[in-house]
This record gives C-alpha cells, structure tokens and sequence, in this order.
C-alpha cells in the first residue's frame, strides 16, 4: 500500500487537529490507534551493516533510548507540530531542556544574555552552574530590548526570555527582542513554559528555539517531570558565530553537523552530541502521559484562562489584596503586550500581594482548603505558593529585588475546579489572614 | 513543473527509481556520500556522477550524464550537489539526457537552472535534501523527533528495511 494514497493534500490542519494526530499516527506494526509505550532500552540491529550505518547517522532509527526511543519521538513531532518548529528533543525536565540548547551553542569563554525576571532555577542555573563551566551570563532587567542590545558582546551565543516571567508575569516582547538579537547574529530562545504553544507560539513572533518544562501545562496533570526544546530550522548557525554547530565534531570523526544535515544541524547537535553525552533523556513512560496530555491542551488552556480571569476579577477588588499583577486584566501595564502575544489569554498563572505582608501571606496560604500548597505550576489542580521563601529562595537579595519578588507575594497557579468553589476558598483563607492579624495585634 | 507541496515530492519519490547523482563524494563525512548511500540502501538504484572519482561507495562513476545515459539510458532523478553557479549546464545536460526530473540538494538555488529544467518539462525540487524527503514519508524524520507534517488517521506501511529478510521460522 502507497503512503501518498493515504496522505492528506497538503492541507494546513488547525491546532487541535495537530494536537490529535500530528506524530501519533496508527502504529504501522499493530494498526493501534493510541500511540504505543515504547518501553524498551535498545533496538535490535537487522545485521552489522544496518548497525554501521545507524551508528553512523547515514540511516534512521533507534538505538538506544538515551539518543531516541518512538514514543519519546511521537511526543517530540506533536509538540513540534504545535509550536511550528522544524523538530524536537525532549529531555528529563525543563532544567535540562535548556541546559542541553545552550551546551548545543555555548562552551566555556561564551556569554549569553537573559532576562532577571526568570524562574529562580533558571537563574542559578545560569549564574551559578553554567558560571562554573566557563559560561557567563547576563541578566537584563525585563527583557527590556534596548537593554538586551546593551548586555550582547561579541562572545554572546544567544539571548534567553520567558513568554510569561516567573512569577510577575512580565511578557517578553518577543518580535523586538528577537530582531535585537538577530542584528548580533544571536539566537532567541525564549521558554514557553507559562503559556504553551496554545497561548503563544514564539517561533511565529521570530524566536529560534523554544523550551518547555513539559511538567506543566503540557502534561496537565503533575504526573512527571519532563522537558522540550524546539527548533525553528531558519537560524543561520554556519553564519560563523557558531562553531559547535558549523566546525568538525571532534564526537564524529570530523563531520561538520551544518554542512551534513543542512537546516537539521542544531537539531542533531543538540540530541547526538549533547544529550547523549549529558544523559538526561526522557522515559518513554513519561512522553506517552504527554502525548496524552498534550491531545486535549487547547480545551484545557482555555478553560484554565478563563478561571484564572475570574478568579483575578475576584481578587482585584478585594479589600486584602495589595495588589495584583494578571495581564489578562484590563487594568494591567502588561496588558498591550498580553493582547500582541497571547490573544487568547496571558495563562492561568499570577501574583497578588496579601495586605499585611508576609506574615498574612503565609497565614492566608496555610487556611487555604481546595488550593493545594506545592512547587509546580500549570497542574489540573489549582496550586499556590509563596515564591519568596520557596522557589525563588535561593536568590540573593539583589536578584530577589531584581526578580520583583516581594515578602507579601503569592502565586497562584489557577486549575479546573469550579471557579466559584475556587473564590470560596481564596475568600474565606483572605478572612482567615485577616482575623489572624487582629488576634497577633490584641495579643 | 516545479514541485513545491510534500506530496507532490512524495509522488515523485514513489515514482522514481533510477538517480543519478551529480557531484556524489567518495569522502564519508560529505552530506553528498551521506545521501547517496542511504538511497542506496533504501531501494534505488543510484549511481555517482563525478569525474573526480573512479567510483563511490563500490560503484563505479560516470564522469558526466551523457555516459550515464549510454550506460543505463534516462535518468528517473538527477539529484545535484554542486554550487549553484554549475547548474544551469547540469541542468542542460539533464534535459540532454531525458532526465524526468531533476532535484537541487539544500543550498543549491539557481533561478537559471530551474528555469532550464521546468521550460524542457522536468519536475523540479529545490533547496530540499532527498534524503529528509524519503525519510519524511518513510516514517524515518518521525522516529527522529522531527516534524514530518503529516497527519494522517490511516495505518501506513512499515518502514522500508535496507536489509533483506533473514528471519528464521522454529518449527515445533
């Protein structure tokens, strides 16, 4: 039977469409309709030659889980198709996604530029572990283009943003930033972790390189850590800025991964150098609960859009609330960059201040009954924390400040329940930090 | 014609057999001996087109498509690695030769040559590597995480293995 008689014509199929089906077709082997749990360490070779020719990247196909697995690469080509990149390499969290994109570039003596207004991970990642490897980071307050263009030299390797910053929920100007870093020969890579490919897709706005941590929205339901980087496949890497995807690998016997595999390089780089040599592969359990995740993301993020406006519509006009920073509300600074970059929503995570500071912020997050207290983000479940003394704890003072994290902030991380039942819960635990002010005054 | 959609070059895959291949490296590390040896063993019957080399891979070269076609007659494909300023007379000679089609590797874009090859009747493919087009259909870009761009509800086919059957059947 000829594939073509079975191939749609080229049609350009919606989101949803790609969420379903795009990677996941009928298994060949067995005709099953949902993808199939690869869970397997190793392929067998059909003989020495079909093995040489594997370990010598002129054939495709699997041999070690480590590099590639099929279900893993299911997972890889939906998101790929829902972020309109050219391909994918999933990794074994989000911290890895962006370790191994920027290994693919950088090496010790280079330099990147990043926003301040990142997850602390992030943070401490660049300034602390890549610092260690050679690799220096600088960090532009608000992924503030004209600032971004100040902070590049001419070691810089690439520029890094989120979508959405953690936690204010600052958007990143996505097409200045990317023409900034485009004019130094720099790509952008900008973490899309907050919004999904639903909400945002920045290779569209011109960033080069997308990375999830897909233990959020992608997956859903706070079953796995995981993670992804996606490439566009338009970057110029053998423009001479980027030797470790356009000089002779040492890893290959010479071979020089832009000239051999063309508009693929930083793709294979990423995953036949870096990940091999890092490890940190995906399970393919853990890509098969993503492509389940993934099939329904686009009635999921709406839904989780439309409760966390509600449930910021609630918290804006209440009495204990210092202050809120939702762009999804009409009242935000952020809101003309939300309505550019996110039109059909800026996420369903945010912070508000609990008036009386930080002592009220604990004491409102400890009453909470339906809202459960954990560091994740993008869970069916609705979740809340205090960032300063939990996930952005391991900042100093000056990136503390510089983060915008202030002692009275809580996020929230807005999920599915009922919206009403929600705003019961957030209404009675506000009381509760109230009453709990006055009882510490009269005593 | 000048072939632009996926399926149009599946088509053109799935109807092709012969290739010739201008500008085939005998060096291993060269996207051109990359390409050549997985059509090789996927199915077609390739043969190097390159004065600079007695053969490729074991196969013997033909210092241009004039002897190619004395040899095997006309070309399904001419697939060509060269720089784009060669092309418009690869181009004539593949419209000399009777070549059904002719397919520019990524990079190689020449508007003079695509010109020559579409008014003499040939398909043409551009800026495309044939090798990431077999792979597309065959399911080969997919297991690699890359975005092949098809959707599709049908089962297909297994994926072509170069090696031939060696199972063995236990009888019990």
């Amino acid at each position: 039977m000829e594939v073509g008689a079975l191939m749609s014509k080229d049609r350009p199929f919606g989101f949803s469409t790609r969420a379903l089906h795009a990677g996941t077709a009928p298994d060949p082997a067995t005709g099953a309709r949902a993808a199939p749990l690869y869970m397997t360490s190793s392929y067998v070779f059909d003989s020495a030659e079909h093995a040489r020719e594997l370990f010598s990247l002129r054939s495709y196909g699997s041999i070690y889980s480590r590099i590639s697995n099929p279900t893993v690469a299911a997972f890889e080509e939906k998101i790929a198709s829902l972020e309109g990149g050219l391909g994918a390499v999933a990794t074994a969290s989000g911290q890895a996604a962006q370790i191994v994109a920027l290994l693919t570039i950088a090496q010790s003596g280079d330099h990147v530029v990043a926003s301040s207004n990142l997850y602390g991970g992030t943070v401490t990642q660049f300034s602390v572990t890549l610092k260690r490897l050679g690799i220096e980071a600088s960090f532009v307050p608000n992924s503030d283009p004209d600032g971004i263009r100040a902070a590049i030299r001419p070691n810089s390797k690439c520029v890094f943003v989120e979508t959405i910053g953690n936690p204010l929920g600052n958007i990143a100007d996505i097409r200045a930033i990317a023409e900034v870093a485009h004019a130094s020969g720099v790509p952008l890579i900008v973490d899309n972790t907050f919004a999904s490919p639903y909400l945002c897709r920045p290779i569209e706005h011109g960033a080069d390189i997308v990375v999830h941590s897909a233990t959020k929205f992608l997956s859903g339901n706070g079953t796995l850590i995981g993670g992804v980087l996606i490439e566009s496949g338009k970057f110029p890497w053998d423009a001479g800025k980027h030797p470790l995807v356009s000089a002779p690998s040492p890893a290959y016997h010479g071979m020089n991964f832009a000239e051999t595999f063309g508009e693929f390089a930083f793709l294979c780089r990423a995953r036949l150098e870096v990940l091999r040599d890092i490890g940190a592969c995906m399970s393919p359990m853990n890509a098969w609960l993503l492509i389940l995740g993934l099939e329904t993301l686009a009635v999921r993020m709406r839904a989780h859009v439309a409760n966390a406006l509600r449930v910021a519509e609630f918290l804006e006009g209440h009495d204990s609330v210092e202050w809120i920073k939702y762009a999804g509300l009409a009242s935000s600074p952020q809101r003309a960059l939300a309505q550019r970059y996110l039109p059909h929503g800026p996420g369903s995570i945010f912070t508000f201040g609990v008036r009386g500071g930080r002592e009220a912020a604990v004491r409102f997050i400890d009453a909470l009954q339906l809202w459960s207290h954990l560091a994740n983000v993008g869970d069916a479940k609705s979740l809340v924390i205090h960032p300063g003394s939990t996930t952005h704890q391991q900042l100093n003072d000056e990136e503390m400040i510089a983060a915008g994290i202030t002692p009275d902030m809580v996020r929230l991380s807005v999920g599915l329940e009922d919206a009403d039942d929600l705003i019961w819960d957030l209404e009675q635990a506000l009381a509760a930090a109230r009453k709990g002010a006055r009882a510490f005054v009269r005593a | 014609m000048i072939l632009t959609t996926p399926s149009q070059r599946r088509e053109l895959l799935a109807r092709s057999h012969m290739i010739a291949v201008v500008g085939a490296s005998a060096n291993p590390l060269r996207p051109s001996y990359f390409v050549f040896r997985y059509l090789r063993t996927h199915g077609f019957d390739v043969r190097p087109v390159n004065p600079a080399y007695a053969e490729v891979d074991g196969v013997p070269s033909f210092p241009d498509l004039a002897a190619y076609k004395a040899k095997l007659g006309s070309p399904d494909i001419v697939d060509v690695f060269r720089k784009p300023s060669e092309t418009p007379q690869i181009a004539r000679d593949a419209v000399a030769v009777g070549a059904k089609a002719i397919w520019f590797q990524y990079g190689v874009i020449n508007p003079e040559a695509i010109r020559i090859a579409d008014d003499a009747g040939l398909d043409v493919v551009f800026d495309r590597c044939m090798k990431v087009e077999h792979g597309r259909f065959d399911g080969g870009l997919s297991v690699s995480g890359m975005n092949s761009g098809l959707i599709t509800a049908k089962r297909r086919p297994v994926a072509s293995s170069p090696i031939e059957d060696t199972t063995e059947l236990q009888s019990t």
